[in-house]
């Protein structure tokens, strides 16, 4: 229903990887019995698997290479006729290379991604660290934790916008009445605020650092449940021998615990960039992307659908993509995730 | 040498009880938050932001507004927890089908091309969204499916199955092959391997997966937006609630409106939770 145009394409590969089934068995009858057993295992796999191959390749595969084209054409969303035409043009990334805020924002996304990444992992690894040993209570401490990462995001930065609001927000208002601060700070609407700290006056940027700090709340909990499960499969052995030998707890955790957990950690690094990098939710619903937190994915919805402008949405889109893939492939170079996928 | 070990080991006590303190209440305070601003009237709010609530002062008048339909002088919320739901529930129906036979394809059988096939899954759970959506935010209008619900549900299908067929394949693996083998013998086909001694036995995963896949579908915000937003009678409660962010309705609704979507999936999680415990523990007892 949804995939008219490609549909024929669709069900052109879809026959040849499934035909094989109910048709042709039908006709043979008798014969189907005669397949060895290896060749209709792997006829079954095939019919079985290709469901998801088929959704996989229209919604996201498909689409993909469909940018790639659209990022070289003029397109734009009111004449989505030119959909078919085929003159390529570079304009599109002459626009969107050539946009006077560019630098601004690849160093907004960079910060968000790392900084998001960061905290988010470190964070994740402290809670994990905490509740290692058994305790009452630990499990519903557990369930707690997991709570921001379950709830919806717009509740969630509804909820952020509501306390840090300027007027009534319970920070600010804490702030102000009990902390002793000069006025309000807007977490969410100040590009800068500028810090006093022992005399030396610093400008924080401080919308970027509220979403950033949204975003590691917001997901810390994934690399929490990671490094948890890791943490209790460790052997308990090496720890015990090392603090026989007389390491100290920081010692067992520095030469004993903290190797064992570098491939996990480096996936969930990984991981959390790539999301850090391409998320679009957060920002967008915190700040709209406004008072420098303009990250690239808020961007190529703007070129989308403020702009419409599909084809410098695809060219943005594209070389965010290749930025992705090279922090894949970077990865996948030294063999991180191959250790870790077999976990 | 061992004094060394008393300190760090008081220090780090410290430290850790101090550390899950400030962790729980950054977790646990704003739901809290969110619910007593929900009960207060706004008045209220304002005058004494940071109050606990008299219980004199609570009502449900936030709520009331927020469910109420535009002509009751409300938002009309309510009307979207029924898109909302078709949206996850189609999602969770389609993707479990779609991930169980995926997956037992991808531990039991071998097939050409599978490797492939499990690598390329793990690739498209980390592509990125937004670049999806453009692509098919043209085809959909295109096709004039924009707005539609299904459109949602497809997109919603491909963007959890790969990490569905994951999350089934771990624990496939965990159940026995013999089983199944036996049943072939006895003269059951692959349909009847799989509906019979496979499902059953993989309904603690299968529960998970459902919950993973309700909650993307229930919380997701970027593809209703996109696909959507023209359609105000198919909007979902996410996008329902932060439309209503931008037209400055006051905080007490909003809050309202934040615990009804938020609700659902918080009862499903914490009922979920203890569900996939028991059913790993009996799994456990008998071996």
């Amino acid at each position: 229903m949804t995939s008219g145009p490609i549909a024929p394409s669709a069900a052109g590969t879809g026959t040849t990887g499934t035909s094989a089934g109910p048709g042709s068995g039908g006709r043979r009858g008798r014969r189907g019995g005669r397949l060895s057993l290896r060749a209709r295992e792997s006829r079954a796999g095939l019919v079985l698997v290709s469901p998801t191959v088929l959704i996989v390749l229209l919604v996201v595969v498909l689409p993909f290479l469909w940018t790639i084209v659209m990022s070289f054409q003029r397109l734009r969303l009111i004449d989505l006729q030119n959909v078919f035409d085929i003159t390529l043009t570079l304009r599109n990334f002459e626009t969107v290379l050539g946009s006077a805020d560019l630098w601004e924002m690849v160093r907004t996304t960079l910060v968000y991604s790392i900084g998001g990444t960061v905290l988010s992992v470190g964070a994740g690894l402290a809670t994990a660290l905490a509740l290692r040993q058994r305790f009452p209570g630990r499990m519903i401490i557990r369930a707690f934790v997991l709570v921001p990462y379950v709830i919806p995001v717009v509740s969630a930065a509804l909820v952020w916008r509501t306390l840090l609001n300027p007027q009534f927000g319970p920070v600010n208002v804490f702030g102000v009445d009990v902390l002793g601060w000069d006025q309000p700070i807007g977490f969410l609407s100040e590009r800068f605020h500028r810090v006093e700290l022992f005399g030396v006056g610093v400008d924080v940027p401080i919308a970027l650092l509220t979403v950033i700090v949204f975003e590691a709340w917001k997901t810390f909990p994934l690399a929490f449940l990671f490094i948890l499960a890791r943490l209790q499969g460790l052997p308990r052995d090496l720890e015990e021998a090392a603090r026989v030998d007389g390491a100290t707890p920081l010692q067992r955790f520095r030469y004993i615990i903290a190797p064992q957990l570098s491939g996990v950690i480096a996936l969930l690094v990984l991981l959390r960039f790539i999301w850090t990098f391409q998320n679009f939710n957060d920002v967008y619903l915190l700040t709209r992307g406004a008072a420098g937190t303009e990250v690239v994915a808020v961007q190529v919805y703007n070129y989308l659908v403020s702009r419409n402008d599909v084809g410098g949405a695809a060219a943005l889109g594209l070389l965010m993509s290749v930025v992705l893939i090279i922090a894949f492939a970077v990865y996948y170079r030294f063999g991180v995730l191959k250790q870790e996928a077999e976990v | 040498m061992a004094s060394r070990e008393v300190v760090e080991t008081r220090v780090l006590g410290v430290a850790r009880v101090l550390w899950l303190t400030v962790v729980l209440i950054a977790c646990v305070l704003p739901l809290l938050y969110m619910l007593l601003l929900s009960v207060r009237p706004l008045q209220a709010v304002l005058q004494d932001p940071l109050g606990v609530p008299s219980p004199s002062e609570l009502n449900l008048e936030a709520y009331r507004r927020v469910v109420a339909s535009p002509e009751d002088g409300g938002y009309g919320l309510l009307s979207f927890f029924g898109n909302s739901l078709i949206v996850a529930v189609g999602s969770v129906v389609l993707t479990v089908v779609f991930s169980v036979l995926g997956a037992y394809a991808a531990t039991r059988l071998r097939f050409p091309g599978k490797n492939v096939i499990n690598i390329s899954f793990f690739a498209c759970y980390m592509f990125p969204g937004i670049v999806m959506a453009i692509p098919l935010f043209v085809l959909f209008s295109r096709l004039g499916l924009r707005g539609e619900l299904p459109a949602l549900i497809i997109i919603y299908l491909a963007s959890t199955v790969p990490v569905s067929v994951y999350m089934l394949r771990n624990y496939f693996r965990s159940i026995p092959r013999a089983l199944e083998d036996a049943a072939m013998v006895d003269g059951c086909n692959r349909a009847q391997v799989i509906v019979r001694i496979v499902l059953p036995l993989a309904m603690p995963s299968i529960a998970a997966t459902s919950l993973y896949v309700f909650m993307i579908a229930w919380n997701e915000y970027l593809f209703a937006l996109l696909f959507l937003l023209e359609s105000r009678d198919n909007w979902t409660v996410s996008l329902g609630l932060a439309q209503l962010d931008d037209i400055s309705v006051s905080a007490t609704v909003l809050m309202a409106g934040s615990v009804l979507l938020t609700l659902p999936v918080i009862a499903l999680f914490f009922a979920a939770e203890r569900l996939l415990v028991e059913g790993l523990t009996a799994g456990a007892e008998k071996g």
